[in-house]
């Protein structure tokens, strides 16, 4: 067996033109599904910042807000006291989430997401860079994360002082969170109280209720507790799943990538396809010379998976490459560029790529196993 | 070992069904000795290829019987026959149907990777062959880069280097000058052949008739004489 994959692997690659034209469609048909998943992973990664950055095991809401963190229903005071007192409940806190303007030096005003931490233990606060997570409680006391969108409130320091909706605001700390949003304000973070106060808001204020568990056998008696008070409690891997699967199946953002990923797909099969069957084609004569010589139908078959397998895993292996090597320079050049490799979209593009060899290996598994040695007597 | 290397017996094939068949080999019996050039000669569609590709396993016949060796042909499963072909049969193609993209020994040592020999072992078997037809010096390039008479002697350092019992050259001189044929003829019956080897040579070219051993005439499918061939 391995002497005649050597072979198959000679014939592919001693055919220059051929191989070089597979190798590029399966390349640039790996490349664009790549980048087009990727794109769509970093978006939904970004939609969760919030829930990946807080990082509380459970988020209780109203069951009518689960598509953003932004666009959530405030609920009343009573449900955060509801949901202290449901067995197996360790602690429970609230949070505020909402948007407010800063009034920059220059008179223009920029948007931003303002987070509201529970004053009394500060859960799910953000990793320092510079201050002290006491000067949160002081007067105006506002921390800043610094990720791609922080040079739009003009590059802060500690002490710079802004003004929130006809409020100052005073910078008393820098941080950093382990994923920037996706709606390109910046984020700053304060306590609850202050958020309240400083923004406007409806009758009910808490956002949300941040919940710790006893232990995890605790969570489905919670959920089931929350949904008796007519609220929904989501982990954190629901809550991100909820929010990505509005913008797979309820925004055109998932459409679209899907889409594209279908387009690339087809690229990478046409061009594969065809040059892979013309490949075939004018080998035919001599893999009926095979035949002829003794090679049996079954050996014929394991040359052409072979040789659609190899091309397939070079190009893969290519496709991704590139596709790393531009997701990288763009980060570097671009921080706010959203794309991210994930191990389910390398996955699909070699589900993809898979496919493309397969279809295409099948179609000159077809042409040679039909080729009867005796045409090549008669010419 | 048996006298006769090929018993063909009755052999028929035809093509097409009801009143539209067709005979391309009609009743067709001979036998082929080892140490024996047998030439199959005729006009174009008299059935040589035909015949010729249901003695060397690659067309089954419609009825009759074939035996290589005393052993009979197409009664094996079609896995046997291809084996049968690999290991006992020697092709020399009409166009000679070598790998453009392979070098010369690689080519020649085409029916040892068949037989699963190690590759390397292969290669210098092959090398071995191309020794045999006067080119050990064109080993590395690629055949395109030969001309016909030495992509011919490729074809026949292949057909030889897993050493077959039977080698069955279709038109070997079709592509070739008459001086460059005669050589490769005459080269064949004298370093090729062997008393344990039966070449079958298909040809309509009569230049090459002084080579031959025996001459088998065919004409619309059926044997039409024989002659010695020393005496054409």
């Amino acid at each position: 067996m391995k002497q005649i994959l050597i072979l198959a692997y000679k014939l592919l690659v001693n055919d220059k033109g051929k191989y070089f034209a597979l190798l590029v469609g399966t390349t640039f048909s790996v490349f664009l599904i790549v980048q087009m998943t990727s794109s769509f992973a970093g978006i939904l990664t970004k939609a969760s910042a919030t829930v990946i950055n807080i990082g509380a095991n459970i988020w209780v809401m109203d069951p009518a807000a689960t598509n953003s963190v932004l666009s959530n229903v405030p609920m009343p005071d009573y449900v955060l006291d509801a949901v202290r007192s449901i067995n197996g409940v360790k602690y429970a806190v609230p949070l505020y989430s909402g948007t407010a303007l800063v009034k920059l030096h220059d008179g223009t005003y920029q948007a931003v997401s303002v987070i509201g931490l529970d004053d009394s233990s500060l859960v799910g606060r953000p990793k320092l860079l510079e201050g002290d997570i006491d000067d949160i409680f002081a007067e105006n006391g506002f921390i800043v994360v610094k990720d791609e969108e922080f040079p739009k409130l003009e590059n802060p320091k500690i002490g710079t002082e802004f003004e929130l909706n006809d409020y100052r605001g005073v910078i008393v700390g820098i941080a950093t969170v382990p994923t920037g949003g996706l709606y390109g304000t910046p984020t700053l973070y304060t306590t609850y109280y202050r958020a309240i106060t400083y923004i406007p808001s409806m009758r009910f204020t808490i956002s949300y209720v941040l919940v710790q568990p006893k232990a995890d056998s605790d969570i489905p008696y919670i959920k089931q507790q929350v949904a008796r008070l007519g609220y929904l409690a989501l982990t954190n891997h629901e809550y991100q799943d909820a929010i990505s699967s509005y913008l797979e199946y309820k925004t055109s953002i998932g459409t679209n990538t899907l889409l594209m990923t279908i387009i690339s797909f087809l690229v990478g099969l046409s061009i594969c396809g065809q040059t892979f069957y013309t490949f075939i084609i004018e080998n035919l004569e001599h893999f009926g010379a095979l035949k002829a010589m003794g090679a049996k139908g079954r050996e014929l078959v394991y040359v052409i998976l072979f040789q659609a397998g190899f091309t397939a895993l070079v190009g893969y292996g290519l496709g991704v490459g590139l596709s790393t090597l531009l997701i990288t320079a763009a980060k570097l050049r671009l921080p706010e560029y959203t794309s991210r490799l994930t191990y389910t979209n390398l996955s699909l593009a070699f589900l993809m790529v898979l496919i493309i060899a397969s279809i295409s290996g099948y179609a000159g598994v077809r042409r040679v196993l039909k080729i009867e040695p005796f045409e090549i007597f008669r010419g | 070992m048996p006298k006769a290397a090929i018993v063909a017996d009755k052999l028929n094939k035809w093509f097409g069904v009801g009143e539209a068949r067709t005979y391309a080999v009609k009743e067709v019996s001979f036998e082929a000795n080892w140490g024996e050039m047998l030439y199959i000669v005729g006009p174009s569609g008299s059935g040589k290829t035909t015949l010729l590709s249901m003695i060397s396993g690659i067309l089954r016949p419609n009825s009759g019987s074939v035996a290589i060796d005393g052993r009979d042909l197409w009664s094996q499963s079609d896995d046997e026959i291809a084996d049968f072909r690999l290991n006992t049969i020697g092709f020399v193609f009409q166009d000679y149907h070598l790998f453009p993209r392979l070098t010369t020994a690689e080519n020649v040592a085409i029916p040892l990777i068949l037989q699963k020999r190690n590759w390397g072992d292969a290669l210098s078997t092959a090398a071995q062959c191309l020794k045999i037809v006067d080119l050990a010096d064109k080993a590395q390039l690629p055949p395109t880069k030969l001309s016909g008479g030495e992509q011919q002697r490729v074809a026949i350092a292949r057909a030889i280097v897993h050493q077959p019992a039977i080698l069955v050259f279709d038109e070997p001189t079709a592509s070739l000058d008459g001086d460059t044929g005669r050589k490769i003829v005459s080269f064949v019956k004298a370093e090729i052949l062997t008393s344990k080897r039966c070449i079958i040579l298909v040809t309509h070219d009569s230049r090459i008739f002084e080579y031959s051993d025996r001459i088998m005439e065919m004409e619309d499918g059926r044997i039409t004489g024989f002659q010695q061939g020393q005496t054409v």
